[in-house]
């Protein structure tokens, strides 16, 4: 595979760009792996390089039934922060957010990250103490936040209308090395480095079955045939009812839609990320120019990839009076994806009753931020058969003994 | 927009008449209860991809708890029925197993 530098750049200039190399490979499944990864979106490729990396298992297939990223990885509006309340997230989402800092030297691919900064607006009294106590708690966690006032939320942030009048805005909680990410290329640029170990990125590969002798996994059933594995991680986000389901159990999980949309481009006007939770809006700017707009996910069991188009408008209508700025400004796309909610609306990695067999899933509508920690601890869970200290306060079991990551209540966050 | 008829008022609702209240049927365990049945009934979820029974509240209208069948893959609504009941009626099963031969849900088909 060419390796991606400046000079590459300018070498292949010379020669009217005919010696880059495809990305990755795209060969036909092999009979039997080592691991076999169910789902390439961040979570699986990531899961996948770093159980290469990390532990030096490079026998391994991740089977998509689509094309790499189009789940939810490639629908999301890329927010990256690490701002939680609680001790499991805040270690499992700085771990991230410390990778992603150096994602595109250690992938050799660009994935854009951009530590603009990541403001979460207090637009209530109950918010203001909320993101004060989530403040003291990250200078504990070693996470760097804090709480600014509004002064400085109209510095950072020109556009914004501070005075109101129905949601002033009374601080915000800041974090200045979050911020955004490519999200195509944070799952090109995985797949790029699992191509390159060695391992089989195969797409259009749907797995409709599992197969299992005394209790252990033996491989799956693919509408390309049937492969074997030692061991099997299922990491389908919004499908992950439905595949646990092949696999003999069952999940506090589910599935709804979150919807997302873009304006037209203007010129750049704001270079920090900031959420609105009270009103259930978030804004970015895209290199493009296009105001990048987040909304509240749906109430009810969906798989359609689209929403309710009355969430867009509580958005839009909220965020106007926050940024009176794009009261004029023509709406360009929207769309969905199926995220997949759990009952304390924390994420699940954790081995299953099925033997051999592990799953990651639960990230609903923020797991675009926690990709590389993630599949850091998912990596290690399936290569040692055990989860390690990131993971172990993600099982299944914490719905049964009650140990809930009671994040979204307690932060009141939504992304 | 999901359109659903409240069996109380009959009449056609917007989804932003209503309000959704989760999966329908679940058996309330309490204590005295298995951890199984416990943890079963407060987070395991069928979560289907198409038929799904679940229940509705007429928010914005009557007010009162209603339930819906509907198909998660494509929005279909099958029919509505009153809170009333512990299972979905048999007409609209029968409804159900002519657009989709073969359904399952829990313990019904
Ligand atoms: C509109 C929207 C906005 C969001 N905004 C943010 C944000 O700002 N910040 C943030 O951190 N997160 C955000 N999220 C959440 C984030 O996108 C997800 O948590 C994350 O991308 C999940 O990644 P994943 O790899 O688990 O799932 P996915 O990317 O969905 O990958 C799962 C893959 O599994 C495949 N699959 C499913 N079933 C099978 C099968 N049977 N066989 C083979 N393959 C299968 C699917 O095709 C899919 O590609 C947002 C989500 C949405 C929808
Ligand atoms: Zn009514």
């Amino acid at each position: 595979m060419t390796r991606y530098s400046a000079f590459a750049v300018a070498r292949e200039a010379f020669r009217d760009h005919q010696g880059w190399t495809r990305a990755w490979a795209s060969p036909e499944p092999k009979r039997k792996y080592d691991v076999i990864i169910i789902g390439a979106g961040g979570h699986g490729l990531a899961t996948a390089y770093y159980l290469g990396k990390n532990h030096g298992i490079r026998n391994v297939a991740i089977l998509e039934k689509g094309w790499l990223g189009g789940g939810n990885t490639g629908r999301n509006t890329t927010i990256i922060r690490s701002n939680y309340l609680q001790d499991p997230s805040a270690a499992i989402y700085e771990k991230a957010r410390s990778l992603y800092e150096d994602l595109s030297q250690d992938l050799n691919y660009n994935v854009m990250f951009s530590p603009r900064g990541v403001m979460m607006l207090a637009q209530t009294e109950h918010e203001v103490r909320g993101y004060k106590r989530t403040a003291y708690a990250n200078a504990l966690q070693g996470v760097k936040t804090e709480f600014i006032s509004p002064a400085r939320v109209k510095e950072f942030c020109p556009i914004i209308e501070i005075r109101g009048p129905r949601y002033p805005v009374l601080g915000a909680l800041w974090q200045a090395r979050g911020g955004t990410a490519r999200h195509d290329a944070v799952a090109w640029g995985y797949a790029r480095k699992c191509s390159e170990m060695g391992m089989d990125v195969i797409q259009k590969c749907e797995v409709t079955g599992i197969r299992s002798d005394g209790g252990v996994v033996k491989g799956v059933t693919t509408n390309r045939g049937d492969i074997d594995c030692d061991k099997l991680g299922i990491v389908v986000a919004g499908h992950s009812g439905h595949v646990a389901d092949m696999a003999g159990f069952r999940l506090p999980i589910e599935s709804v839609a979150l919807q997302a949309l873009v304006s037209e481009p203007i010129k750049p006007c704001m270079d920090v990320v900031v959420m609105a939770n009270t009103v259930h809006g978030y804004m970015s700017q895209s290199d493009k120019g296009e105001m990048v707009i987040g909304g509240g996910a749906d109430g009810y069991n969906n798989y359609t990839q689209r929403g309710s188009f009355h969430h867009i408008e509580e958005t839009v209508r909220a965020l106007n009076e926050t940024f009176p700025i794009i009261s004029r400004l023509k709406m360009l796309r929207m769309w969905g994806g199926i995220v997949d909610m759990t009952g304390d609306r924390s994420p699940i990695i954790s081995p299953t009753p099925l033997g051999n067999c592990f799953i990651n899933c639960g990230w609903g509508t923020g797991g675009f931020k926690a990709i590389p920690g993630s599949g850091w601890a998912t990596a290690e869970m399936i290569a040692k058969g055990a989860s390690g200290p990131l993971a172990a306060e993600f099982g299944l079991d914490r719905f049964r003994e009650g140990r809930f990551i009671d994040e979204s209540v307690a932060a009141g966050v939504a992304h | 927009m999901l359109i659903l008829d409240c069996p109380y008022c009959g009449i056609a609702c917007d989804e932003t008449e209503l309000s959704p209240g989760g999966e329908a049927h679940l058996t309330r365990f309490g204590p005295g209860s298995s951890e199984d049945e416990f943890e079963g009934y407060l987070f395991m979820r069928e979560n289907p991809r198409g038929v799904h029974f679940e229940r509705w509240r007429h928010a914005h209208g009557c007010g009162k708890w209603f339930h819906a069948a509907r198909d998660t893959m494509t929005m279909e609504v099958f029919g509505t029925y009153p809170a009333q009941t512990t299972e979905p009626p048999a007409e609209l099963r029968k409804t159900i197993s002519e657009k989709r031969p073969g359904w399952s849900w829990r313990d019904f088909s």
